[in-house]
């Protein structure tokens, strides 16, 4: 009998690609649950109709592209990629957008991001974040007709009234959803990071506009967190730090990230304290935690080697707390995703590891006319 | 005498007659020959012109008015037509002023040329459809740095005579209306739902009627409206470009040399 001869390597590590996306998908439902809790419905009709979509979208491209139509495409179709892209999509769309809104957004991130450079792990950009910049562009209006969390609402908000609300514009009782971001002292709403914008701009100090009512919250009324948003991120956190464990995401970039955000808003803090948020503060409102843990460490589209992922995530971080701070828009962690993903190939390139043993020649040239050299001062 | 003399002029005159016969025979065939290539000369600039080398399409030159002013119809046909004014009466003249032109400061006397007609141009907009005029902008007097123009001067105009260089700049200036046409229309109507928007700044008050409401949008699609908008759109009319071509050469019959395969015919076995 003849032993069965390979090369290294000789362990092998068997998970698939759905098995990985299983993973990071169970990891984000604790997030989702957080937001259902604290936003209602909106967000999972979102995530439904996305994942419908995106499904869709992806059959009908990959039944083009395929040259052998029977068993590929269903192994594709169900990687498990295409329904993570719809889910943080539909996380990150406002709970009261309209319809079209999630069903333009995937189609867009599934057929142009994702499909039309060549399918899963040739996409240059993270498909759900370039899918909501360009939501964010075209549509300002829905994109930033948040809904209150549900505590702040004066209406009733139960799955039905949010369905019509997504479908219709109206809820089954006909309040609009204008009058449904509407809170009990009759602000419209927006989000926090929204409001401390608009209210800096104004001249107000992060004190004084903390103590609305937004900002309010059971884990500490002193340190100002947003309502809703920080048991969000606290949940995405978990999720996040359950995937650090099973090493399904590197731990790097997450870290990286969230220290650059800190020592920037530290420098800010030290600098004018009035006028910026505490650390904890940005990191446990908008989509911060989800940028961190489940956005920027995209195997497909983020760095590679271990350098690498530390120079993205403080790239990043430092991009979103300068677009909060002084950019047009209230979060940036899309458009800082999108940036770091340009230049991600570069700094692949520039901090490729260095193989052992490599290079050894040139060490040895070096030290060899070293020692010519020393001898020649001997002489 | 005079009869011999009438017979051997007779004579003559019959060998002419027949020499000259076989010589205009000659030339007539010449001639036909000449027309014929012609012919396919012009053909085969219009070929070049709308699809083959389409400025727009294919050798994807003129790309900053292409993007940036295809929002509307209108302002893309306005466009369109005055770069193929321009290519048109540019080439002429780079062709007419050929021979002259020493080699090393053609680059300077083209775009000289082209200047001068992109200001003519640009006045008579001014002058006579200002609307359309204001809403063209920085876009109208860059028609001198369009690279398509100044391509078609420096590589047909002027090497070939004024007929066949003015035709070129035709076929060239349609082909690039044609894209900048389509463009418009696709983001006019993903942007706004309609067609011909604002089509009596270019055409005179009477062309408000062609104005077309495609759907009715609640909200502009701004992607559409925004240059990004424009380089995506522009790289679903080339992918189609690219995907009729690909399936005009599928359908032409495969030329096939006759293979000659030799078998071995083993009698052992």
């Amino acid at each position: 009998m003849a032993f069965w001869i390979a090369s290294s390597p000789h362990n092998h590590n068997q998970t698939a690609t759905s098995a990985l996306m299983r993973l990071v998908i169970y990891a984000v439902l604790p997030g989702v649950f957080a937001q259902w809790y604290f936003f209602g419905w909106g967000n999972i009709i979102h995530i439904a109709l996305a994942i419908t979509t995106a499904l869709t979208c992806e059959f009908i491209v990959l039944s083009l592209r395929s040259k052998n139509k029977t068993q590929n495409i269903s192994k594709q179709l169900f990687d498990g990629s295409a329904l993570l892209t719809a889910i943080l999509l539909g996380i990150c769309l406002p709970a009261l957008a309209p319809w079209w809104i999630s069903v333009i957004g995937v189609a867009f991130a599934i057929v142009v991001v994702k499909q039309l450079y060549g399918g899963l792990g040739n996409n240059p950009f993270n498909p759900a974040m370039a899918a909501y910049v360009m939501l964010l562009i075209s549509f300002p209006i829905q994109m930033t007709s948040w809904q209150p969390p549900l505590d702040l609402i004066n209406i009733d908000l139960g799955f039905t009234n949010t369905l019509t609300a997504i479908f219709t514009g109206f809820t089954s009782d006909g309040y609009s959803v204008e009058q449904l971001r509407t809170s009990i002292d009759g602000f419209t709403m927006a989000t926090p990071l929204d409001t401390l914008k608009t209210n800096l701009g104004l001249g107000f100090t992060v004190f004084e506009t903390i103590e609305n009512s937004m900002f309010s919250n059971n884990l500490s009324s002193g340190l100002g967190f947003a309502f809703g948003w920080e048991w969000m991120n606290i949940a995405f956190l978990g999720g996040g730090l359950f995937l650090m464990a099973k090493k399904a995401i590197a731990w790097q970039t997450p870290i990286s990230f969230l220290l650059s955000l800190l020592v920037c808003s530290i420098i800010a803090y030290s600098i004018s304290p009035d006028g910026s948020a505490s650390t904890l503060f940005h990191w446990l409102t908008g989509g911060c935690m989800l940028g961190a843990f489940f956005i920027l460490t995209d195997p497909v589209t983020g760095a590679t080697s271990v350098k690498g992922r530390l120079i993205i995530g403080a790239l990043a971080g430092l991009l979103v707390y300068l677009i909060r701070t002084v950019g047009g828009y209230p979060d940036g962690v899309a458009f800082a995703v999108l940036l770091c993903n340009m230049t991600a190939p570069l700094i692949d390139q520039y901090t490729r590891p260095r193989t052992y043993g490599h290079n050894i020649d040139s060490v040895k040239s070096t030290i060899t006319q070293e020692k010519a050299n020393e001898k020649g001062e001997v002489k | 005498m005079s009869i011999e003399k009438d017979s051997i002029s007779n004579e003559k005159s019959a060998e002419e007659l027949s020499e000259f016969n076989a010589e205009s025979e000659e030339q007539i065939t010449e001639k036909l020959l000449a027309k014929q290539a012609l012919k396919a000369e012009y053909k085969e600039l219009a070929m070049q012109g709308l699809w083959k080398n389409n400025p727009g399409l294919v050798q994807l030159l003129g790309l900053c008015p292409l993007l940036a002013v295809t929002a509307t119809v209108t302002n893309a046909l306005g466009l369109g037509l005055a770069t193929l004014l321009v290519l048109v009466c540019s080439n002429a003249t780079v062709s007419a002023v050929r021979q002259w032109v020493p080699k090393e400061v053609r680059i300077p006397i083209f775009v000289l040329i082209i200047a001068a007609f992109v200001t003519c141009v640009q006045l008579l907009m001014n002058a006579y459809t200002f609307g359309i005029y204001q809403s063209l902008g920085i876009f109208l007097p860059l028609i001198v740095t369009n690279c398509a123009i100044i391509g078609r001067a420096e590589t047909y105009a002027s090497k070939n005579p004024i007929k066949q260089a003015s035709f070129d700049g035709l076929m060239m200036g349609i082909g690039f209306a044609l894209v900048l046409i389509v463009l418009g229309a696709i983001r006019e109507i993903l942007g706004q739902g309609t067609l011909f928007d604002g089509a009596e700044l270019l055409l005179g008050d009477w062309a408000s009627i062609l104005r077309i409401e495609v759907m009715h949008l609640d909200n502009q699609f701004l992607l559409a409206i925004l240059p990004p908008g424009a380089f995506i759109a522009m790289g679903f009319i080339i992918a189609l470009k690219n995907a009729i071509d690909i399936n005009i050469k599928q359908r032409q019959p495969k030329i096939t040399d006759q293979a000659i395969e030799r078998v071995r015919v083993n009698f052992d076995s």
